[in-house]
């Protein structure tokens, strides 16, 4: 049986989209949501609520929906809670309902009704408290099971979503009547204008009221005024965009689901697209949401706001029943009946609970109806609504058998977005609603959502505020001509609540919050608004208490016997709905959560057996496989060795590099780091470290002086934007006098380092003869320039990471790739090999060079053995605060090496220092090894560390521990430079 | 957010980095209080309840340190100047 229409309607009968629910083949069509299909198909349970598992129905129209939550698709495209009431209906949309075992018809934790005297207001803190113990093991795995919402996909989402920017004179939120009005009056100045809502078809109310505005239907007049909107060239339309916060300076974030109302999107295109949506002005013309009725069994599938029964009946042409009880506390509720009936319902009773209410109005206007002046006391039936009890004002008790019941109590404004900047919204004790109060600098609200219920007044507002917005840009323009719409009234007597509930009275129908919880919350003492709803969680499930919130703070001020206005309202942020983690991420997500960088030789490595991973934001390659190499381990060795033994290729252009120049820049560098460098002379490299101002390690590099006036400076990989910008803060800030530039040269400048007691007799392969790198005329840290044999310009520094005879050579950053492989091809019968980032730490290790294990941001110079290197004859970052006593405290955690007792142990990074035969705890722990490795020159596993008193401690042994992994081993402390300690083999 | 760079006009708060707060001063290192007076430097500050002086860093456009003025109560920005120039006037009246 169907309960659609034979004619009416803003659907397209002429096409059919067939669609599943739990399975079930349907038929609906174009122009239908999900719930409107379903309703159409005769389908009234679509949900069990979340902590009773009681039968839900659709209770609205629109995004307020906090019953009809459903799964839609499957496999990775699965989504969870999307509500019934917005998702609009396509050919094969496969529909699952959740929170229900093993059937929706039939629900085992439905016996959970039979036992809600265990799951009152703040259940969690009572029911479950003892014993102890079975909190994590019994009651969570329970309650999570049974309570709960829809199933994520588990793989990985296969769409993509994207991000976008957009800016306006005037924003439009919500393109009801109010919104295309004063998107109109906004236009036609010429001013540009973004109309944004969350519906897939603009009108709001107007699609959803059997009205007229001119003599038309309302929803030709809405149409009509989309289509002049879309027409000008200035105005953007943005339909099926949910706008979702208001933040500062006139930013607003909104979400448009570009491709939900297909399967699939089609090949390119995104899902869904965040806006950020830059505003001049903002006019938000949100409209209202209507509340429910707080009577026994609101919840049966059957009951429904009366507006989305009117919503049903003229957008949809579905007749959600055949007969209805209308049950209200305002005039707009009783157009429901003449909707109903025009529809082809039988309307059994208007019951109003107002006094004085002339019942025979009823009668007059809706013959055959029967008026009532009472209370609808509960509805009846099982899993779904089958009758009403009615409690009349006179005291008799009236049954009215009924398979739908329309409530109405009343329309609140939704002015969320005027609250999401700290603004608190005004109680208007006359209409009984909260309006808008301060608003957030350039937004100005019209229509329902300021508190202008009427179509006339909607229209009249949305005119004036889109122009006043408008005109505030330096637009100006004429105020429309107003259109021709009929009297209505919205007069209202407030009924909070039942006075006497058959059952159970829901308030928050997602969170299954009811009347007698609130009052049991206020009862125990939460009596701030905020305090009730964290222990009731009224308005805290995934609809954010749209329907609830309201009536929620009425009964508690009720029940305080105090006013509404002294409650206050719970705090509102963003978002309005519920936005999927894809949107957010956008385009940044996987390997594309960040730009990857490459280095110049990065193609060439990867034709060399390159095994590369993320260093910072960059790619550099671990190590360099050969065949039957099957793990790190081998081919680590086999570079390592051969920089110890041969010579070594490493592209090193991850390093920071800072040009400075000017006739201050040796003041300015001499400020920059610890260490002299005043006595550093042109064509010479020196070590340097930077320290924080509080005298804690930065960074380490290298300086090289190019000319009188000009150093190139190294930074770590790690650091590099960080000591730029620290050497714009220092030069802007603290020295603005010194006459230097700087610019940071990273990427134009390829650097490799040639590494090993054959790196000289390759280089000079590469070179012009007449460069002459020789010891005496290119001593260890010499730098300069020189050139290649095709005569093209580079730069050599004999500086040695290593602690072989070494070189770093650098050309523009586009001949890197030539370099490398002219490098490489003239070293094969030198044995040169590519090292990668594993080889180059332990080389590193094998010299006790320290890195970012060690520069870990808790260690001092004088920590890591660089305490000689602080001038004490200069002002420098970090120079006073670097002398504090207890900073230079012997038995600080200070830089060692260590090498294994047992030399087949292994060691690992992080393991603790503890003495010999002490216990491994933490009162006996002494530190931690920052950095270890296999040193195939040694044959045995060594690392280096921080120690209590490290220096001093040479040559005794310490246990080491991984209590983590169950490691522990003895080790010998000894200096970390394991290799070489006198240098001889860098100056060779 | 957005700041209004005076170099490159207004631009969203993405592209700069925060520091902190712009009042403070690097004291005289050659001070006999020099220790107590960078004590106060690096780890003091107020946690200022309305218009607050900051350093921000524009690190997506022209590498410049600006002072800015924001409202810590609403985010309100009130202006942006060079720091350079702001420090510069400083070490002028000193």
């Amino acid at each position: 049986m169907s309960s659609r229409l034979d004619q009416g309607g803003l659907i397209d009968r002429q096409q059919s989209f067939d669609f599943t629910f739990d399975g079930k083949s349907y038929r609906g069509h174009a122009g239908d949501t999900l719930a409107s299909a379903l309703l159409a198909n005769d389908v009234r349970l679509v949900g069990r609520s979340f902590k009773y598992h009681r039968p839900r129905g659709i209770l609205s129209a629109g995004s307020e929906e906090p019953n009809a939550l459903v799964e839609l698709r499957t496999g990775a495209r699965r989504e969870p809670n999307t509500r019934a009431t917005v998702v609009e209906l396509y050919d094969g949309l496969e529909a699952t309902s959740q929170n229900r075992w093993p059937s929706l018809q039939f629900d085992v934790s439905a016996i959970n009704g039979l036992l809600s005297p265990l799951f009152v207001a703040g259940f969690y803190y009572k029911t479950f408290m003892w014993p102890a113990s079975f909190w994590e093991k019994v009651y969570e795995p329970l309650i999570r099971k049974a309570a709960g919402l829809g199933r994520a996909a588990l793989d990985a989402d296969p769409d993509h979503y994207e991000k976008s920017w957009t800016h306006c004179d005037v924003l439009v939120v919500g393109a009801g009547p109010a919104g295309l009005a004063a998107a109109l009056s906004a236009a036609r100045t010429g001013a540009r204008v973004v109309l944004a809502d969350e519906d897939f078809r603009f009108g709001g109310r107007a699609l959803a009221e059997n009205r007229t505005i001119d003599g038309r239907p309302a929803s030709d007049w809405a149409a009509q005024a989309v289509a002049e909107l879309r027409s000008m060239p200035e105005v953007q339309l943005l339909p099926r965009t949910t706008v979702f916060g208001a933040y500062d300076d006139g930013v607003y974030g909104a979400v448009e689901r570009v491709n939900d109302h297909l399967p699939v999107p089609p090949q390119f295109e995104p899902r869904q697209r965040v806006w950020r949506i830059v505003a001049r002005q903002c006019v938000l013309a949100s409209g209202s949401i209507e509340r429910p009725l707080v009577f026994g069994n609101n919840d049966l599938p059957g009951v429904m706001l009366a507006g989305a029964v009117r919503t049903y009946i003229n957008r949809f042409a579905v007749t959600p029943g055949r007969q209805a009880v209308v049950f209200t506390d305002n005039d707009d509720g009783w157009t429901t009946a003449s909707d109903l009936r025009a529809a082809g319902a039988r309307v059994a009773a208007v019951v109003d609970s107002r006094e004085p209410v002339v019942v025979a109005d009823v009668a007059r206007r809706f013959p055959g109806v029967e008026g009532v002046a009472g209370e609808v006391m509960g509805a009846r039936g099982g899993r779904k609504v089958e009758a009403v009890e009615v409690m009349t004002r006179s005291g008799t008790q009236r049954r009215f058998d009924c398979d739908l019941v329309a409530m109405s109590g009343g329309w609140s404004p939704t002015l969320h977005l005027t609250s999401h900047r700290g603004h608190k919204p005004r109680w208007d004790e006359e209409r009984a609603i909260f309006v808008p109060d301060r608003l957030p600098p350039g937004m100005t609200v019209a229509g329902a959502a300021n508190g202008e219920m009427t179509l006339g007044e909607a229209i009249l507002a949305g005119f004036r505020q889109g122009l006043a917005a408008a005109t505030a840009c330096g637009f100006s323009g004429a105020m429309p001509t107003l259109p021709r719409v009929s009297e209505e009234s919205t007069r209202r007597v407030p009924l909070w609540k039942v006075s006497r509930g058959l059952g159970k009275c829901f308030v928050d129908f997602q969170n299954d919050v009811t009347a007698s919880d609130i009052q049991l919350a206020e009862r125990e003492g939460f009596r701030s608004v905020e305090h009730a709803k964290r222990y009731t969680t009224l308005g805290m499930a995934t609809d954010q208490g749209k329907t609830s919130n309201v009536t929620g703070i009425a009964l508690l001020a009720e029940q305080r016997s105090t006013t509404i206005a002294a409650t206050g309202t719970t705090t509102f942020r963003p978002p309005y709905t519920p936005i999927a983690m894809g949107a957010m991420a956008g385009h940044h997500r996987g390997m594309d959560f960040r730009p990857t960088r490459y280095t110049p030789s990065h193609q060439w490595g990867t034709e060399l057996g390159g095994k590369f991973k993320e260093s910072g934001p960059w790619l550099r390659a671990e190590w360099f496989g050969r065949p039957g190499e099957t793990d790190w381990f081998a081919p680590t060795c086999r570079e390592t060795l051969a920089v110890r033994n041969a010579v070594g290729l490493c592209d090193v252009s991850t390093l920071g590099k800072i040009d400075v120049q000017g006739p201050d820049a040796l003041a300015f560098i001499e400020r920059l780091y610890a260490n002299n460098f005043a006595t550093l002379a042109v064509g010479r490299v020196r070590y340097g470290i930077m320290l924080r101002e509080d005298g804690f390690m930065f960074d380490d590099g290298t300086a090289a002086r190019l000319a009188e006036n000009r150093y190139l400076i190294t930074t770590t990989t790690a650091h590099a934007v960080q000591v730029y910008q620290h050497m714009h803060l220092c030069h802007q800030t603290l020295w603005p006098q010194l006459d230097v530039q700087f610019t940071s040269v990273t990427d134009q400048w390829a650097q490799f380092a040639v590494a090993g007691p054959r790196s000289r007799e390759l280089l000079q392969r590469v070179l012009d003869p007449a460069c002459d790198i020789s010891n005496a005329a290119f001593p260890f840290m010499a730098c300069g320039d020189v050139r290649l044999r095709n005569g093209e310009p580079a730069r050599l520094f004999r500086i040695s990471f290593s602690g072989e005879l070494a070189y770093e050579i650098a050309v523009p950053g586009h001949r890197g790739d030539a370099l490398i492989r002219n490098l490489h091809a003239a070293g094969q019968d030198l044995d040169a090999v590519p090292y990668g980032l594993e080889a180059l730490n332990v080389l590193r290790v094998e010299k006790g060079h320290v890195v970012g294990s060690e520069l870990n941001g808790q260690t001092t110079a004088y920590d890591l053995g660089f305490g000689k290197m602080i001038s004490t004859k200069k002002d420098f970052v970090g120079a006073v605060m670097a002398r504090r006593a207890h900073l230079l405290d012997p038995s600080r955690e200070r830089l060692v090496g260590i090498k294994t007792v047992d030399r087949n142990a292994r060691l690992a990074g992080g393991m603790h220092f503890v003495p010999q035969h002490a216990k491994a705890s933490i009162e006996n722990a002494q530190g931690h090894v920052t950095s270890v490795c296999y040193s195939p020159t040694l044959g045995q596993w060594i690392g280096i560390g921080l120690l209590t008193n490290g220096p001093e401690r040479h040559g005794e042994t310490v246990r080491v521990v991984d209590p983590l992994r169950g490691a522990e081993t003895l080790v010998e402390v000894c200096s970390p430079v394991f290799i070489d300690p006198e240098g001889a083999r860098l100056r060779g | 957010m957005r700041i209004p760079c005076p170099h490159c006009g207004l631009r969203i708060h993405d592209e700069f980095t925060y520091y902190g707060d712009a009042s403070v001063r690097r004291p005289d290192a050659t001070a006999p209080n020099a220790e107590a007076a960078f004590f106060d430097y690096v780890y003091i500050r107020e946690n200022t309840f309305g218009r607050h002086q900051e350093l921000w860093f524009h690190q997506g456009g022209c590498h410049e340190w600006l002072v800015v003025e924001r409202d810590t109560r609403n985010h309100e920005i009130t202006g942006a100047r060079p720091a350079r120039e702001v420090f510069a006037a400083a070490g002028d009246a000193q």
